[in-house]
């Protein structure tokens, strides 16, 4: 088994199956049921392949894993070149589960264009897989770019009424971001000869210019996580995408921007991120607090959950540029629980949202009377999202939290202060949606949830508390890759980079 | 004893071929008047691929023939090849249309071989004459085919705009070919490259005659490019002549100028990068530039295509002002993929027919997505491939260029680039939006021509596969690229 391309078989796998549904014919009714099967069964299939991966996965070591590699673009040396280290491991079976979650979740609340949404999110399927396996950097860019492709379809043909607004501002202001990636990865490559990932994070470049290159990708990787002030898309596009769009970008494309600092930026240009780090804390704590206050008022479900996002990556941009293990296991641990949590939120979301059409919190109220199962739930996400110990919220925040005091304890206060405002607008948002009186006339006929509805939460609630129980079982595996990202920047800045930040 | 005056003609195979076939299509053409495009047509494109065959298997050393006039090396033979390709497919696309629109004459089918004799021509010539004659005879069949549609005022109008632009550029051009001919003594490529040699053969410095000579020469020939700011006619012509006809010019003759271009730039003057590349630098952001803007407030989409060709020629000259073989390989790469991306693009548009009438709005492709589910995502993937998307042919085409231009120390350029296929992007993605988000309008006339279904899928394909098989392009277009460092 381990010589067969595993990770490449994961990676085209859902392609393959978007391809079956593009030739499926007949009328309307069948198209769509034979959609569904056919997606559901290539999602499950591909998220079966991904836990073998983990399972031929080994965590003792550092580098690079089931790597592939085939000639591709020959004349410039770029390679088709696969491989996963206990970093992306996490994420591509994040991308996988997703995938499988919100099919099962769509599956009666999506009725127009079925065979084209299958399509659509077994593609992206495919390309966030590959964007977390690609070692060349350009693979990499093709895929991280490509997203934007059924992103924008996705929003705009499934999306809310603003969603012709939404799709053109999402779709522009990332790709704004990425071509200037682009030319720092054309640069670095007449620098250094290559586009192999591993290769250029070996390569050493002068500080100079490491300064212009960082400030090329923290053009696209903050407009990704985002950061503030370059987040302004996020709250139109979750807000008009719909429900599992928005579960695709919480779950998985806000990870690329953290991702893409991990991979690239820290380790390509440790001296740069030295630089800049103090410049990441402050627009880190500032989107904390700012988007914590923002999140507090608003009246649409959505967009409060969108913000908070926000106020999550925050923590996670601290980690990113936290320099030693603690800060940066907590990063990755606080993304994969905003993978599941955001998510999963954006679903509770969607639930009500599929039977009333309203995202307004005004709307609602005492819910817990008529949908027990559904208020257990959104209250689980809730307190995971707060991070109250034993959920998955907990564990990265204090990993982050604690990591960032050693090195500065201000981005310590602010990133607590974080915490408090979202228990704030979290618990204020459960009360109004879920506890007091059922009066609205609209809400006597709410049904609770379907098993469709139930069998998609059920592996998000397992993760999310066993993450906060048994955080050890996830930080172990990545354990040998932070640390030698660590070694790796430490011996490139000559081991001062403790000193200069 | 051979005597000195008779020459090896293979090199010349594809030329002569398409010249013998241009005169047995003219004669037949006339011969079966009723149903001559009909008859003319088939031949015509079985000319053209024989030819194209021909240019991919003649043995590609260079060879001079003609006494020096003419070349025919890889460069020349990469170009050949996909122009003569791209002319067949603009000719498959039009037979249907010139019968719905009553212009169905043959002499359609035999100008457009000769405007592809001349192209060959073009980009084989070795000669100042031999430009000259080149793209005259690649010119003439384009004015009289704009005014195709002889009985429709737009049509005229593109014709007599087309004409008389192009007989001024042609003027240009041909005083630009006496400066340096007359500052040089030569007017082959050969000897230009030698002039102002030392003894002991540094190179020296251009005389400023020459270097208004060549100004001339790039301001003629960028009219021909439809490069800022000598783009003006595009648009008008684009919208006025027949669609298959846009088709034609916006493929295979951009790529036969784009490849001549190239040849007196980097061959005769290519000693002189200094003395052209600030020009070419201009020319390249100017065309960027304005093709991004420009195209924003467009609702004809033939205008929009016109101004994305003005925007695209600007990429492929940024690969150009390099002034290197990375250069000019990006240069040859991009074209290409352009070729393919515009021909699909035409004919996707010759798709949007209503009661047997031809429509060209934009706004005509509302909900397109619901109704006609493949033409919409062929469309679709057009768009995005010309707004240069990864994993689509078009990003790779940008990405050479650039690759060329960082290279060479443009990064400024390539930045400058980037940028402005960000707000390219804007309308390409208006365009999906119209496909795919607007409510449906009237549907489009089904049973389509096979042959304008068959180009559209087959460059839809292209476009979707090209980052699975890079390989045969990429080879093609290094060593293409090398032959012309010689």
């Amino acid at each position: 088994m381990s010589d067969w391309p595993l990770l490449s078989l994961v990676t085209f796998l859902p392609l393959v199956g978007a391809a079956f549904i593009f030739f499926i014919r007949g009328d309307e009714e069948v198209v769509a049921r034979n959609s569904r099967s056919v997606a559901l069964w290539t999602a499950l299939v591909t998220f079966v392949l991904s836990l073998l991966v983990w399972a031929n996965f080994d965590p003792a070591q550092g580098g690079f894993q089931l790597v592939e590699k085939a000639p591709w673009l020959e004349g410039l040396g770029v390679s088709y070149h696969m491989g996963i280290d206990g970093i992306s491991l996490w994420f591509v079976l994040l991308s996988t589960l997703l995938t499988v979650v919100i099919i099962v979740g769509s599956w009666h609340s999506v009725t127009t264009s079925v065979k084209e949404f299958m399509i659509a999110f077994l593609i992206m399927d495919t390309l966030m897989v590959g964007v977390f396996s690609a070692l060349d950097v350009v693979l990499f860019y093709l895929f991280f770019e490509g997203i934007l492709i059924p992103m924008y379809l996705i929003i705009g043909i499934w999306g809310g009424p603003r969603r012709i607004y939404a799709s053109f501002k999402f779709f522009l202001y990332t790709l704004l971001g990425s071509v200037l990636f682009l030319v720092a990865i054309i640069v670095m490559y007449r620098e250094a000869g290559t586009t192999e990932i591993p290769a250029l994070m070996a390569h050493n470049f002068p500080p100079d210019l490491q300064l212009w290159l960082w400030l090329a990708f923290f053009a696209s990787f903050a407009v990704k996580v985002p950061m503030w002030p370059f987040h302004t898309w996020l709250p139109d596009a979750h807000v008009e995408a719909p429900t599992a769009g928005s579960v695709l970008l919480a779950g998985v494309l806000l990870k690329l921007g953290g991702y893409g600092f991990l991979r690239f930026s820290l380790p390509m240009l440790p001296d740069a991120s030295a630089y800049f780090a103090p410049m990441v804390f402050a627009l880190s704590a500032v989107a904390i607090v700012y988007t914590s206050l923002v999140a507090l008022m608003q009246s649409d479900m959505k967009k409060l959950i969108a913000y908070s996002s926000v106020a999550h990556m925050g923590i996670v941009t601290i980690g990113c540029f936290t320099p030693n293990a603690m800060g940066i296991q907590g990063s990755i641990i606080q993304m994969l629980s905003h993978g599941i949590v955001s998510s999963a939120l954006f679903m509770v979301v969607g639930v009500i949202y599929d039977r009333i059409h309203s995202r307004e919190i005004d709307r609602y109220g005492g819910l817990a009377e008529r949908m027990p199962v559904y208020a257990f739930t959104f209250m689980l996400f809730m307190f995971a999202s707060v991070g109250v110990p034993g959920t998955s919220g907990f564990v990265g925040e204090v990993l982050v939290i604690v990591g960032v005091f050693q090195v500065n304890s201000w981005v310590a206060f602010f990133a607590a202060t974080g915490l408090i405002l979202g228990a704030g607008y979290m618990l204020w948002l459960y009360r109004r949606v879920v506890f007091g009186a059922l009066t609205k006339e609209s809400l006597r006929s709410i049904k609770d949830m379907r098993t469709n509805e139930l069998l998609a939460f059920a592996p998000l609630v397992i993760l999310a508390i066993w993450m906060g129980v048994y955080p050890s079982f996830f930080l172990d595996p990545m354990a040998a890759s932070v640390n030698e990202l660590l070694a790796g920047m430490a011996a490139k800045t000559g081991g001062t980079q403790v000193a200069l930040w | 004893m051979i005597p000195e005056f008779v020459f090896d003609v293979t090199p010349a195979l594809p030329e002569i071929i398409l010249a013998g076939a241009g005169l047995v299509l003219l004669v037949l053409g006339a011969m079966r008047e009723e149903d001559g495009l009909k008859t003319v047509t088939p031949l015509a494109v079985v000319a053209l691929l024989v030819a194209a065959l021909l240019a991919l298997t003649l043995d590609r050393q260079p060879q001079t023939g003609f006494f020096g006039h003419f070349v025919f090396d890889s460069f020349a033979g990469f170009l050949k090849v996909i122009m003569l390709a791209g002319a067949a497919g603009s000719l498959l696309v039009a037979t249907s249309y010139m019968r719905e629109e009553r212009v169905e004459r043959f002499e359609y089918a035999v100008l457009l071989v000769f405007a592809s004799l001349g192209m060959c021509m073009m980009v084989s010539a070795n000669s100042l004459i031999a430009l000259y004659m080149a793209l005259e005879l690649h010119s003439l069949p384009l004015y009289v085919m704009a005014a195709f549609h002889r009985d429709n005022l737009r049509s005229t109008e593109a014709g007599l705009k087309y004409f008389v632009l192009g007989a001024l550029a042609s003027g240009m051009l041909l005083y630009g070919c006496s400066l340096v001919y007359g500052f040089t003594g030569t007017v082959s490529f050969e000897g230009i490259a030698a002039a102002f040699h030392g003894t002991d053969g540094a190179v020296g410095s251009l005389p400023v005659g020459a270097v208004t000579g060549l100004v001339f020469v790039i301001a003629g020939l960028a009219f021909k490019l439809a490069a800022v700011p000598f783009h003006m006619w595009t648009p008008d012509v684009y919208e006025g002549s027949p669609t298959p006809v846009a088709t034609f010019f916006a493929a295979a003759p951009k790529v036969a100028a784009v490849g001549l271009f190239v040849r007196v730039l980097m061959q005769p003057f290519g000693e002189w990068v200094d003395a052209w590349q600030q020009v070419v630098i201009l020319i390249a952001v100017a065309s960027m530039l304005l093709g991004a803007f420009a195209a924003i407030g467009q609702t004809n989409i033939k205008r929009l295509m016109a101004y994305s060709g003005i925007g695209h020629v600007g990429y492929a000259l940024v690969g150009l002002s390099a002034g290197t073989e990375k250069g000019a390989y990006g240069v040859l790469i991009y074209m290409a993929i352009y070729l393919v991306m515009t021909l699909g693009t035409f004919s996707c548009i010759l798709f949007m027919r209503r009661q047997g009438r031809y429509v060209e709005e934009i706004a005509d492709l509302a909900g397109l997505g619901r109704r006609q589910p493949l033409l919409a995502a062929a469309f679709g993937v057009l768009m995005f491939s010309l707004a240069g998307i990864p994993p689509l042919a078009g990003f790779f085409g940008k990405l050479y260029v650039f690759l060329a231009a960082v290279d060479a120390g443009l990064t400024w350029l390539a930045v400058i680039g980037v940028l402005t296929s960000v707000v390219g992007a804007f309308y390409y993605l208006r365009v999906v939006k119209v496909i795919y988000f607007d409510e449906p309008a009237e549907a489009f006339d089904g049973g389509a021509d096979p042959g304008v279904a068959g180009v559209a899928a087959v460059t839809t394909i292209m476009n979707l596969l090209f980052v699975v098989v890079p390989g045969p392009l990429l080879a093609a277009a290094a060593t293409a690229a090398a032959a012309l460092m010689r």
